[in-house]
């Protein structure tokens, strides 16, 4: 059985079959962004002065990323485009283009990004014992210039296994550039630029420490809104990318010199798809890893 | 903008339409440009500091919100499509709104608060 209006247009809609469906369903992916756009908010305006982390994401990786997305969204505008004009060859090398891309930014993702967090490690502080820690933390300056205080000492842990064998008493942290000097002003506003944990070691007594993780989902309430809604994010770039490959393939070629108009709607469509997901980045960039 | 026309049937006017698609190409890179400049912006307002962190937060929000209309009334093609595609937006628009209205819900929670 054909599937019927997949060129032609519908009269009662006056669309064809697939674009009002690929609207519908990209209303219901607006629904589900929302609500967690809406628990980060939430989230973020509630957390206590000090609680919300910032500069912890790598700015230049997010913004190469961020830039690829957005060549990829005019590569697949130009890969439609090409279709239109019935030019086969192009089409598909600007498809190849925007799978390029895509597969770029998961791999930077799960192969960089994320593998860097979850080795990063972070101890919240008892508020008791912040001023034991008045050296990592230096917020006696940041309360005189008003600024919200440190509560965390984050950077490289050393003795891994402390984590969870409870005979370990401390954790030996060689400490993020924030925490080795947290008197200079250039560290008053997060770091922007990625830069390695320092040489110096501080050792931080278990009993002092209200909480401490590597940077997983569980540490804070910032890394769990970011993996939740970078991680829903990263699976709809791969199900874009597993589409597009699937219309690059040459099972597009046949239905092209079947019937090239159908071919074409395809690619609209799911270019409307792809780029939804671009739209929903260009809120997650600056969200997340910017301010 | 516009979007290109269907495709004639009539291979006499393949030519013309194929120019016209052209010059909807054109259109596209030039919104890929410019949505590059604009991340370029949004990463360089980030080191101003524009007073309290909310007033930065702000004008990235506007940067973002400028992007994320260029990306649906281009590229997306929402500039000129067809009303019932519209319908649904609106209705969406508002639901949507109804998800960021359950924050302040919860600030007036008069039984935990």
């Amino acid at each position: 059985m054909e599937i019927p209006y997949t060129i032609s247009t519908r009269p009662d809609t006056g669309l064809w079959n697939a674009k009002i469906g690929i609207w519908l369903f990209l209303a219901s992916e607006v629904m589900l962004f929302g609500g967690l756009f809406s628990a980060y908010v939430f989230l973020r305006l509630d957390a206590p002065p000090g609680r919300w982390p910032h500069g912890l994401l790598n700015v230049p990786v997010g913004t190469m990323n961020t830039a690829i997305l957005i060549m990829s969204s005019v590569t697949v505008v130009l890969a439609w485009a090409a279709l239109k004009m019935r030019r086969y060859r192009v089409y598909w090398w600007y498809m190849l283009a925007t799978i390029t891309c895509g597969v770029i930014f998961l791999v930077v993702k799960l192969a960089y990004e994320w593998p860097q967090k979850f080795d990063h490690f972070g101890a919240y502080i008892k508020s008791e014992a912040l001023e034991k820690y008045e050296q990592y933390l230096g917020n006696h300056r940041l309360e005189e210039k008003g600024l919200p205080p440190r509560l965390e000492i984050t950077g490289h842990l050393h003795n891994r296994e402390a984590l969870n064998d409870p005979n370990i008493k401390e954790y030996e942290v060689a400490l993020d550039p924030v925490n080795a000097d947290p008197t200079n002003p250039a560290m008053d506003r997060p770091h922007f630029l990625y830069v390695p944990p320092t040489d110096k070691i501080a050792k931080i007594d278990k009993e002092d420490v209200e909480r401490a993780t590597m940077f997983l989902p569980t540490h804070n309430t910032y890394f769990a809104s970011y993996f939740t809604i970078t991680g829903l994010h990263g699976l709809h770039v791969l199900a874009g990318v597993l589409v597009f490959i699937y219309m690059w393939l040459p099972v597009s070629k046949k239905l092209y010199q079947h019937n090239p108009e159908h071919l074409a709607n395809r690619v609209e469509v799911s270019g409307l798809f792809w780029h939804f997901v671009d739209l929903v980045w260009i809120f997650v960039f600056p969200l997340f890893y910017l301010l | 903008m516009n979007n290109p026309p269907d495709i004639s049937q009539d291979p006499a006017e393949h030519e013309e339409y194929a120019h016209n698609v052209q010059k909807h190409v054109r259109g596209y890179l030039v919104v890929g440009a410019l949505l590059l400049t604009f991340t370029g912006i949004t990463v360089a307002l980030s080191y101003v500091d524009f007073g309290t962190r909310k007033a930065n937060i702000g004008v990235a929000m506007l940067v973002a919100t400028l992007k994320a209309g260029l990306v649906a009334a281009i590229f997306m093609h929402l500039a000129a499509e067809k009303r019932l595609i519209y319908r649904v937006l609106i209705f969406t628009g508002f639901f949507v709104l109804g998800l960021f209205w359950l924050i302040f819900l919860a600030w007036y929670d008069p039984i935990t608060r």
